[in-house]
């Protein structure tokens, strides 16, 4: 078995079996990792000893015959999960040197179930951007073409994946920030249902958009490590108190007679034509598979961005606000006062784009400003959230772009900043909306991944999941490895 | 659409934010803040009177817990990332003169 880009339902198999073990298995990872990650710069920070000491512990597990679920797995965490005495950055100056005083639940989940954490990857600033150029860690590279970005804001995680550094990771997503990466580096990616997944200790971006979710090789793999990341925290006040169905045992249900929206919107001007053939065979495979193809409208997708770019920086600006360089990160030497220091640490601590946000979310909230910006934003809102429901009385999942291109050059929309929010065109909605959606390799676009959007209704993961599995049994596209990591 | 934010406009929400203001900065920051300004005006050409603003996506209550201690973190953990922490005290600037 190749391990580098080996399944988790392979690697279970092999732990079990002893094919091999938790500790060479770790030790296979933090390998490449030291050889690879210089010119991916994948990963923010690497916990080889604690990842050894977990994997010894995994294997004295195996040994008794008492495995859990993902024991011995080692995965990668964005750098946005708190894990209790570990430095957690959100790719920040301004978390720089923040040790978590607690783990995130759905961190604490997983490793209860047995997964071994070999290090937090790099991220967009605070989770803001589309291609993973906004980290105080530097931009990250993507596997399949180091000049290429790799999509973001979870760009790290999508990339050490990618690479065959790790197993799976966890990614969170605000208005696209698994699924996309998820698209441009080849891999399986999934935004719950919002509150699907506890939101405690994962550092706030937008609470009201964020959601966590895996990131992994296959649909498959994403149910397994779903199952382990849901279910209810009463830590959390918007988390869904809702069982978790048993993802992975059900993946193998037939789609035939499946209703699959194809939305007319998502399939507009600014679509790469290369993307959009991809698609449409995509689509056609469906068919194959007894899939029904419906056309369906979803009217107020072009007014997404624009309420997205209101309430997500007015929820930034909010929770960013408890930065204030007294209780915990960056602090400016020698302030003259109280606002001097609250201004130059903020000013320091923080990287221009979510500078820019929070001056964004401060206009969109400030008296004058609130009906005309945020309470338009928030009613627009329902309009897409009402368009999902109705188009879910006749379809039972939606298709189309995750992405309008392929992966583009490092620094090609750096100055244009538009053209990169348009980057989430096709997966804001679904996140306005709260509604779960993934997205799947397809056929390739002049050499790069590609991924097709699927979008569920509320709490029907496993649809999607079932949906995305079928494919991955008829196609090959998820079996495509970049060749730089081979 | 004009530009809805101008350098005065820029200093008051700059100390709305608690973020400095930078004059020498100042044109980049306004052209980009119009920028996204402008591109969120599109949603003016919708008429919503008759919508109701959407709270919370599933339109479920926030179940709040009861009011009571459950957890107590160590002080210690929470202290070690204060950039001046000394004898149980968080150090800011004089705030009274």
């Amino acid at each position: 078995m190749n391990l580098n880009f080996a399944t988790l339902t392979d690697l279970q198999k092999a732990l079990r079996n002893r094919d091999v073990s938790a500790t060479e298995l770790t030790q296979h990872y933090l390998t490449r990792i030291d050889a690879l990650d210089p010119a991916l710069n994948s990963f923010i920070s690497i916990q080889a000893e604690a990842a050894l000491g977990a994997a010894r512990r995994a294997d004295e597990r195996l040994a008794r015959g008492d495995a859990r679920p993902l024991t011995g797995i080692p995965i990668a965490q964005k750098d946005i999960f708190c894990l209790q005495g570990q430095r957690t950055t959100a790719g920040s100056k301004m978390l720089g040197n923040f040790i978590a005083p607690y783990t995130a639940t759905c961190s604490e989940k997983l490793a209860d179930a047995g997964a071994i954490t070999l290090g937090k990857t790099n991220m967009d600033e605070f989770a803001m951007g589309s291609s993973n150029e906004n980290s105080y860690f530097g931009a990250v590279h993507n596997p399949w073409d180091p000049k290429l970005i790799p999509g973001g804001s979870s760009g790290g995680s999508a990339a050490a994946v990618a690479a065959g550094l790790c197993a799976a990771s966890t990614g969170t997503d605000t208005g696209g920030s698994i699924r996309q990466p998820a698209a441009m580096c080849g891999l399986t990616g999934l935004k719950p249902t919002y509150g699907r997944i506890s939101r405690w200790g994962m550092i706030a971006f937008a609470s009201s958009l964020d959601q966590a979710g895996p990131m992994t090789r296959t649909a498959q793999d994403a149910a397994i490590l779903l199952e382990h990341m849901a279910g209810h925290d009463p830590r959390d006040s918007t988390s869904l108190n809702e069982p978790v169905p048993n993802f992975s045992e059900d993946i193998g249900k037939n789609i035939k007679g499946l209703r699959i929206g194809v939305c007319r919107e998502f399939f507009t001007e600014g679509l790469d034509p290369a993307v959009e053939r991809s698609i449409r065979e995509a689509l056609a495979v469906y068919e194959s598979l007894g899939a029904t193809l419906v056309d369906i409208s979803l009217p107020h997708t072009p007014y997404s961005v624009s309420a997205y770019y209101v309430i997500a920086p007015a929820e930034c600006s909010a929770n960013l606000a408890r930065l204030d360089g007294i209780r915990y990160g960056h602090r400016c030497l020698d302030p003259e006062n109280l606002q001097d220091l609250y201004q130059r640490s903020r000013g320091e601590g923080f990287g221009e784009e979510v500078k820019k946000r929070i001056l964004v979310g401060t206009f969109a909230l400030s008296a004058g400003y609130f009906d005309a910006f945020y309470n338009r934003a928030q009613k627009i809102r329902r309009l897409i959230k009402e368009d999902f429901v109705k188009a879910f009385e006749q379809v039972d999942v939606i298709a189309g772009p995750t992405a309008p291109t392929p992966a583009f050059p490092l620094g090609e929309k750096a100055s244009n900043p538009v053209e990169m929010y348009l980057q989430d065109i096709f997966t804001i909605s679904a996140s306005l909306a709260g509604v779960p959606a993934m997205s799947i390799p397809v056929e390739f676009a002049n050499g790069l991944p590609v991924g097709l959007q699927l979008i569920g209704n509320y709490l029907q993961e496993g649809s999607l999941l079932q949906a995305a599995h079928q494919f991955q049994q008829e196609t090959h596209w998820h079996t495509l490895t970049p060749p730089e990591a081979l | 659409m004009n530009d809805l934010v101008n350098e005065k406009t820029l200093v008051e929400l700059s100390t709305l934010a608690a973020l400095p203001f930078e004059p020498e900065k100042s044109k980049a920051t306004l052209d980009a803040l119009n920028e996204v300004l402008a591109l969120v005006g599109q949603m003016q050409s919708l008429d919503i009177s008759d919508v109701a603003p959407l709270a919370h996506p599933l339109e479920r209550h926030q179940t709040l817990r009861a009011d009571t201690v459950t957890e107590i973190i160590d002080a210690s953990a929470l202290s070690q990332n204060a950039p001046l922490y000394e004898a149980g005290l968080y150090f800011v600037p004089k705030v009274i003169e």
